[in-house]
């Protein structure tokens, strides 16, 4: 590749106030390549590929395109070069159809034809007529590429596409990435998956820190040497343990049935579930396929119409609220850090009332004993490892993985009988993940039942001793993780039935 | 170019003291502006608006007595700020408190009574207050419509029976036909504290109120309730609290002590009842709220500032002549200020400009 590159970012520096989140950068697109950038959360992949589409302004080094430096005062200013970028949350009015929201991004809004016509030749077939919120995330995913591509584009860059995708529907993405290369136009792919990155990519930039660690071809890497550059050192693997994972039940949900209150939320359809003593049951599943009801339903934040909906130890619960279900023994970690299970402005010693003021003894005669939760915010902090800059700042202040540990670390602290955690390392780097699922495995093994709900395969491969998979608000019938592929589990996320075949 | 409001990432809590005191400072000086215009001298006014009232022991009474029941308002207002509940008819909840209390006085009015007649006032201008207060919080919780639109029109309601009463049922007999009730009796009056003056246990009720506040608001449950659903209403429901329950709360509290307020005006400050009772307490306290940063104690400080603008506004319109509408630009100069000064201390301005693509 000797030609001059697509694009180029040569020592770009951006810096938020103390923290540098890009220490001189260096990157280099050529023309019909695709190219990953790779990097733990925080590493600065969002932060360098925003100053690529011009949402945000380098402090120092430039930006070149096809040899000539360009000032990208915003994105409008990249688009107008060909630059289009699809973001890992989507911009999309949910009320308005596909073809309005495609001509509400663009000058010119394009014809149903032109749009159902661009949409099938890039294998992304989409109906311009429907509204947006009854599309499925990954269908969604396409109208924000088709948007981007109606433009035009020479380079497409494309932020974690595949975080919210079936296996299936991702090697559908890859094909269409293939034709994107064939055309000669550039992709520039924002992943943590390696394995994806080493079957799709042509090369692979790696950040870590901030700073440009390598340049490499993922195809001559192995996952494990390019996670050691991501991490800096080699990852502590979850420590598993042969284990009896068929105590009594613990938790059970019987034939729930709920509505959501949110009219394009999900309902449930008569869903049931076991969790045993000792237990890990995974629920996987698409996004927005029911699991924020399931979680409502389990925790009492949304109560049943039923108390035989919900058992807890054999005691019908669903009526109850849910700090009665917690002084049962029972604690639940939502899914959202910032918003549901912490207040951002609030200090950690009054987080840590959200969910144990019922529960921690820090509460005498409706008066708060705060000694004592700061008291609890330090064994949060101590066992957990939760990093931050004063002993008690607002929960705002911690960055994700060390508030995840926090909120994971308050609930598990207590020693629940019984935990219901939701995304349990979403968007977490990966020491912090590790952590939580270990802290997850040993409450297991202290004969707790444990339901995790998660988006992510692996995790709950590698931790869970069953799985079973919600999809349109069903629930599958749970199977051991033993011989279970990552295909079939794919094939239920999509919606196929597991009969006899398991 | 265009301008564009921005969140700072942090906000130091001297920023949040600040921001008040630049605001009273930026309504001097716009004060200053106005009474030049009007051809008034600016320094002169401005010493009659906010130094007169403060030389003599009555004027000083008199800043509390009018401060009293904007005070009470306000710490009841800022529960349901904090919350979210947007009660924007404390003036309503007022009335209606004075006319439950009002009601005590009438029935007592020339039949055997005792001390108890005042207690009892201010328990039925409690409940009066905390009942009207019910009906917007009632309307958003069974058929969410909006607490802004339905509090305030419920002022109206309110002010207008109160006038209805006064011109009909409850009209003085023997008051040659004048609007007014009967000039309520010593029982039916608040307690004076001082020989002279006007200064009424009324003043020591705020305090406590001010108190509890407080304490409540800082140290325990309720409090951490009311903070958390406004901030963060799913961690609210995360922790078990229940919004719709606690905007009845709040919604009644604010009522209750609106009640108290309204009691306190007809029994201290009037004497009976007549169509219109209030210089608009129930909305100086919604400035007053905000001013006092939503604290019980800044409400307390905030409170006996504003009152002095009622004072001086009265000095004013006798020494000066200048028309009593002149306190209320002065007030909304003030919560212009304080909002202006918060949405800075919040957000910095960063103007874009469109770059040639």
């Amino acid at each position: 590749m000797a030609d001059v590159p697509l694009i180029e970012a040569r020592a770009v520096v951006k810096r938020f106030g103390s923290l540098i989140a890009n220490d001189h950068v260096d990157l280099d697109v050529a023309a019909g390549e695709i190219h990953a950038l790779l990097g733990e959360n925080g590493a600065g992949k969002s932060t360098l590929v925003k100053m690529l589409y011009g949402l945000m302004q380098p402090n120092e080094g430039t930006i070149a395109w096809r040899g000539k430096p360009v000032t990208l005062a915003n994105p409008r200013a990249a688009r107008a070069l060909g630059i289009g970028m699809v973001f890992q949350h989507f911009s999309l009015f949910e009320n308005l159809t596909v073809a309005e929201n495609i001509a509400l991004a663009l000058d010119a809004a394009p014809s149903h034809e032109r749009i159902e016509q661009v949409s099938r030749a890039y294998g992304l077939p989409l109906e311009p007529r429907r509204p947006v919120w009854a599309l499925s995330v990954g269908e969604r995913q396409r109208v924000e590429i088709i948007r981007c591509l109606l433009q035009d584009p020479k380079l497409l860059i494309l932020d974690e596409p595949t975080s919210v995708l079936t296996p299936q529907e991702a090697e559908g993405l890859f094909a269409t990435l293939e034709t994107l290369k064939m055309e000669g136009r550039s992709v520039l792919y924002i992943s943590h998956k390696l394995e994806e990155v080493k079957r799709l990519c042509d090369r692979a930039t790696i950040l870590r820190h901030g700073k440009r660690i390598a340049t490499c071809d993922p195809k001559r890497e192995s996952a494990a040497s390019m996670a050691r550059m991501m991490v800096g050192d080699d990852v502590a693997a979850v420590r598993l343990v042969e284990h009896d994972a068929s105590g009594p039940v613990r938790l059970a949900l019987v034939d729930a049935d709920h509505m959501p209150d949110d009219p394009h939320g999900t309902s449930l359809k008569s869903v049931s579930l076991e969790v045993r003593a000792g237990e890990i049951l995974g629920i996987a599943g698409v996004a927005g396929n029911g699991q924020d009801e399931l979680f409502a339903v389990l925790s009492g934040e949304r109560l049943c119409d039923r108390a035989e909906n919900v058992v807890i130890d054999g005691v019908p619960v669903g009526r109850e609220t849910i700090n009665a279900r917690r002084k049962r023994g029972t604690a639940f970690v939502p899914e959202e850090r910032l918003g549901h299970a912490a207040a951002p402005r609030f200090r950690l010693s009054v987080n840590a009332l959200v969910s144990g003021h019922a529960t921690n003894g820090f509460v005498r005669r409706g008066f708060i004993d705060r000694a004592k939760a700061l008291d609890w915010v330090d064994r949060v902090t101590k066992r957990f490892d939760v990093r931050k800059g004063a002993r008690d700042p607002e929960a705002k202040a911690l960055s994700g993985g060390n508030l995840q540990k926090f909120v994971v670390g308050r609930e598990i602290l207590r020693n629940p009988s019984i935990l219901v955690v939701a995304q349990p390392t979403w968007g977490v780097d990966a020491g912090a993940a590790t952590l939580i699922r270990q802290a997850l495995v040993d409450l297991a093994r202290r004969g707790s039942a444990v339901l995790v709900i998660s988006q992510d395969l692996d995790e709950l491969l590698e931790i869970s001793d069953r799985i079973a998979v919600m999809y349109h608000g069903t629930m599958s019938m749970p199977q051991p993780v033993r011989g279970l592929s990552r295909e079939t589990i794919g094939l239920m996320m999509a919606g196929a039935r597991l009969g006899a075949a398991a | 170019m265009r301008i564009v409001l921005e969140k700072r990432d942090d906000t130091s809590a001297f920023a949040a003291v600040l921001s008040p005191v630049i605001a009273v400072l930026l309504t001097l000086v716009a004060g200053a502006i106005m009474f030049a215009l009007m051809g008034k001298d600016p320094l002169a006014a401005l010493s009659t608006y906010f130094l007169s009232p403060l030389q003599d022991w009555g004027s000083i009474q008199e800043i509390f007595v009018a401060a009293t029941p904007i005070v009470l308002i306000a710490v009841g207002l800022s529960l349901c700020y904090l919350s979210n509940n947007w009660n924007i008819g404390a003036e309503g909840q007022l009335v209606m408190g004075a006319i439950f209390g009002g009601f005590v006085a009438i029935v007592t009015h020339g039949v055997p009574n005792g001390p108890w007649v005042f207690p009892v006032m201010l328990l039925a201008g409690m409940l009066g207050g905390a009942l009207f207060g019910l009906v917007p919080a009632v309307l958003k919780t069974r058929f969410g419509a909006n607490e802004i639109l339905t509090s305030l029109m419920l002022v109206y309601v309110a002010e207008l029976l109160l006038d209805w009463l006064v011109r009909g049922p409850w009209r003085d007999p023997h008051g040659f036909n004048f609007p007014q009730s009967v000039m309520f009796e010593p029982e039916a009056l608040a307690l004076r504290l001082v020989e002279t003056g006007r200064l009424h246990v009324g003043a020591l009720l705020m305090l406590v109120v001010v108190i509890a506040g407080a304490v409540v608001m800082g140290r325990t449950l309720k409090g951490f309730e009311v903070r958390l659903v406004g901030e963060a209403p799913r961690a609210a429901r995360f922790a078990g609290f229940d919004d719709k329950r606690l905007t009845l709360t709040v919604f009644a509290l604010s009522g209750a002590l609106a009640g108290i307020a309204g009691v306190l005006v007809v029994s201290a400050q009037i004497g009976q009842l007549q169509p219109t009772i209030s210089p608009g307490y129930g909305f100086t306290a919604i400035i007053v709220a905000f001013l006092g940063r939503l604290n019980p104690i800044g409400c307390l400080v905030a409170g006996l500032f504003l009152a002095l603008t009622f004072i001086g506004g009265e000095n004013a319109q006798i020494f000066l002549r200048l028309p009593l509408d002149v306190t209320r630009v002065f007030q909304g100069f003030l919560l212009f200020f304080v909002l202006a000064c918060d949405t800075l201390m919040l957000y910095r301005i960063r103007i874009e400009r469109e770059a040639a693509a």
